[in-house]
């Protein structure tokens, strides 16, 4: 009754191609930015900052980057940790080695690196693909993993091998309280998601679509596919890179290597196929589900526990999680390929028609 | 001179356990298609099976003879991984019969995860022990030939002739068994050998069931060297560049691709490490890889990749 676009017309291609054709779709995100950058703020407390929402809202990013490499352009990659912790480190290191770098432009720089290493992984791709191209990414992985926990130079030669920032500071606005980097990651997250929805229903982005779905075709239609492919390796790990910046720089404060291990590569393929595999919007929801649900788990199975009368240990609450995910995982694969984003569009058409679907 | 052949020996000597997790790869690749990215959590699985039913059976059944129970937990644990076999054929892979490589790559990620929590969950997650009887002393070999002689480890090389029974053992079961024909004739054709009456669901039970059975053997040599623990599921992430190396569809490849990855470990370890500061094993496999995928991207005996449009 009230979602329905009858009676919008569009008068102009410009306001056809607009991101939100429908007014309630942009009165809703409206309604969702306004209550992130202010509702949000005077209710959370502090623990649910940190526990929840910092995570939430980096992983997503990183999560938008992954999925324009694995959703957008089909290139399977197993190296997503390894391209944050270059962003990570490359920021740490301009950030402390140049006097008076401010915080934005050291993790921007992290990016950049980022997106070099990506794309140098990201040669192989031109050669093999799927499997193979798994392979190579994990190639990127160990060998970043081994690179920041060795070379002395990347970690400043600190002696125990974890580096760590403190007093960020952004045009004299310090962020150090919970609820400051709260608001600087969501000013990051809006901005980085509005450039990838557009750079996705762009001419770049249908090319990455085209790749992804048959690579020899695309070819024959006219893309190219090593710049298709290259610059979906570019533009995924920068996001990445940037994301690894502020998961070292605000949500950590102080990291070793383990913090961006082969484990996290997976996690965030995990958000990834759960939340939606080629949606910007499944971004958000795969990351919201995979921290949240340990947490909820944490809470709820020694609960569980105490009903029946048995006594859940944290590792068997941990082994759990495995096997809860592992079979998530599988589940959506099999029944519902296009993630949480794909449940949301059934819900969104079905929101059109009720309540008289006749 | 001696320090070198020892180096190689010990190479080839991992390698040759590369070999087995290798194997367990290819045989699912070659008859489904599957990457399985699972193989070492299927080794961590049938090894926690292992180790804890060897201790369990004494203790229910009052046998103390080693031999009987470590048989016996090779049976169960045999049993066990036949079921994991027919759970993943029937809930998983039935339902993703002719979905794209990458999706079923992704899949096993979720069952390899499944089977870590699974197998942690019913057996434990403390350190675990497989005593097979292996002989653990060292013996010196050429000592006539080299001053001081090439330090040997019996144990290595009781593992090494396992290793080359299970791989003989398989072969044979390929070429000369009925199961083992249409196994490779799955491998060859999925349409055509449907049509002429194999049943392709069965052949993937059997295809899980023969690697779940490579997943124990392997499981069962690496647990008495090092002790049975999570850590042995990483075990399949250092045996991916193995098979790209040998070639995803052959089983030769499998073991000459572990072989040269063993040496080059332990070789570029001894040599190269020090100048880079050590710890290169972890990656060196992988970019050896990485640039072999550049120039031949079938691997050493792979089938050419021909694409159609």
């Amino acid at each position: 009754m009230f979602y329905r676009e009858n009676g919008q017309f569009k008068t102009s291609y410009r306001s056809d191609q607009q991101i939100l054709p429908i007014t309630q779709d942009r009165i809703a995100m409206g309604v969702i930015l306004a209550i992130a950058f202010f509702l949000v703020p005077m209710l959370a407390s502090e623990y649910i900052f940190k526990a929840i929402f910092i995570p939430f809202l980096i992983l997503a990013l990183a999560a938008i980057g992954v999925n324009i490499l694995v959703g957008y352009c089909g290139q399977i990659s197993l190296g997503s940790g390894a391209f944050m912790a270059v962003g990570a480190y490359a920021a740490y290191n301009t950030y402390v080695r140049i006097d008076g770098m401010p915080v934005i432009a050291a993790l921007l720089m992290g990016g950049f690196f980022a997106t070099l290493v990506g794309m140098l992984f990201g040669v192989p791709s031109l050669r093999v693909r799927g499997l193979y191209l798994a392979i190579a990414t994990l190639a990127a992985q160990f060998f970043c993993d081994w690179a920041f926990l060795r070379v002395k130079w990347f970690t400043n030669n600190t002696a125990s091998g974890s580096v760590s920032v403190s007093n960020l500071e952004l045009f004299g606005w310090k962020i150090d309280t919970p609820l400051d980097k709260y608001l600087f990651c969501l000013g990051f997250l809006v901005i980085f998601a509005l450039l990838a929805k557009n750079l996705v229903r762009g001419a770049i982005g249908r090319e990455w679509m085209a790749i992804r779905d048959m690579d020899v075709a695309a070819a024959v239609i006219g893309i190219r596919p090593m710049y298709a492919k290259l610059s979906a390796f570019a533009v995924s790990s920068f996001i990445i890179g940037v994301a690894g910046g502020l998961w070292g720089f605000v949500h950590l404060g102080s990291w070793e290597p383990a913090a961006f291990s082969v484990d996290r590569s997976f996690q965030l393929l995990f958000m990834v196929i759960i939340g939606g595999m080629g949606s910007i919007m499944g971004s958000f929801f795969g990351a919201a589900f995979i921290v949240i649900l340990p947490i909820f788990l944490n809470q709820f199975l020694p609960a569980l526990g105490n009903l029946v009368g048995v006594t859940i240990s944290t590792a068997a609450v941990s082994h759990a999680e495995f096997m809860i995910f592992g079979a998530l995982i599988v589940w959506f694969l099999i029944v519902e390929p296009h993630g949480l984003a794909k449940l949301w569009s059934v819900a969104k058409q079905k929101l059109r028609l009720w309540p008289f679907p006749h | 001179m001696a320090f070198f052949l020892e180096t190689l020996l010990g190479g080839l000597m991992a390698g040759m356990l590369y070999s087995l997790v290798a194997l367990g790869f290819v045989l699912i690749f070659k008859a489904s298609g599957v990457f399985n990215f699972a193989q070492g959590a299927m080794v961590l699985f049938a090894a926690l099976a292992m180790a804890r039913f060897a201790t369990w059976i004494p203790a229910w059944t009052g046998i103390e003879n080693q031999i009987v129970a470590n048989i016996a937990a090779f049976l169960i644990a045999s049993l066990i991984m036949f079921v994991v076999a027919w759970v993943i054929e029937r809930y998983v892979l039935r339902h993703l019969v002719n979905q794209e490589g990458t999706t079923l790559l992704m899949a096993t990620l979720g069952i390899s995860y499944f089977l870590d929590g699974l197998g942690q969950t019913i057996f434990g997650s403390d350190i675990y022990k497989i005593d097979i009887g292996m002989p653990k002393e060292p013996i010196m070999a050429f000592e006539n030939v080299f001053q001081g002689g090439i330090l040997i480890n019996k144990e290595d090389l009781y593992a090494a002739l396992i290793a080359a029974i299970l791989v003989a053992a398989l072969s044979l079961f390929f070429q000369k068994t009925a199961t083992g024909r249409a196994l490779r004739a799955v491998a060859d054709d999925h349409q055509a050998a449907q049509s002429i009456g194999i049943p392709l669901n069965r052949i993937w039970v059997i295809v899980w069931f023969v690697a779940g059975i490579v997943a124990l053997v392997a499981g069962m040599i690496w647990g008495s060297k090092l002790g049975v623990q999570f850590s042995l599921a990483t075990v399949a992430l250092r045996a991916l560049p193995v098979v790209i190396l040998g070639g995803l569809t052959s089983v030769p490849g499998a073991i000459i691709g572990g072989l040269i990855i063993g040496v080059g470990e332990k070789l570029s370890e001894v040599y190269i490490g020090p100048m880079v500061g050590g710890g290169i094993e972890i990656w060196f496999a992988y970019v050896l890889a990485l640039v072999f995928l550049l120039f031949r991207p079938q691997g050493l005996f792979g089938e050419k990749i021909i694409d159609r449009v």
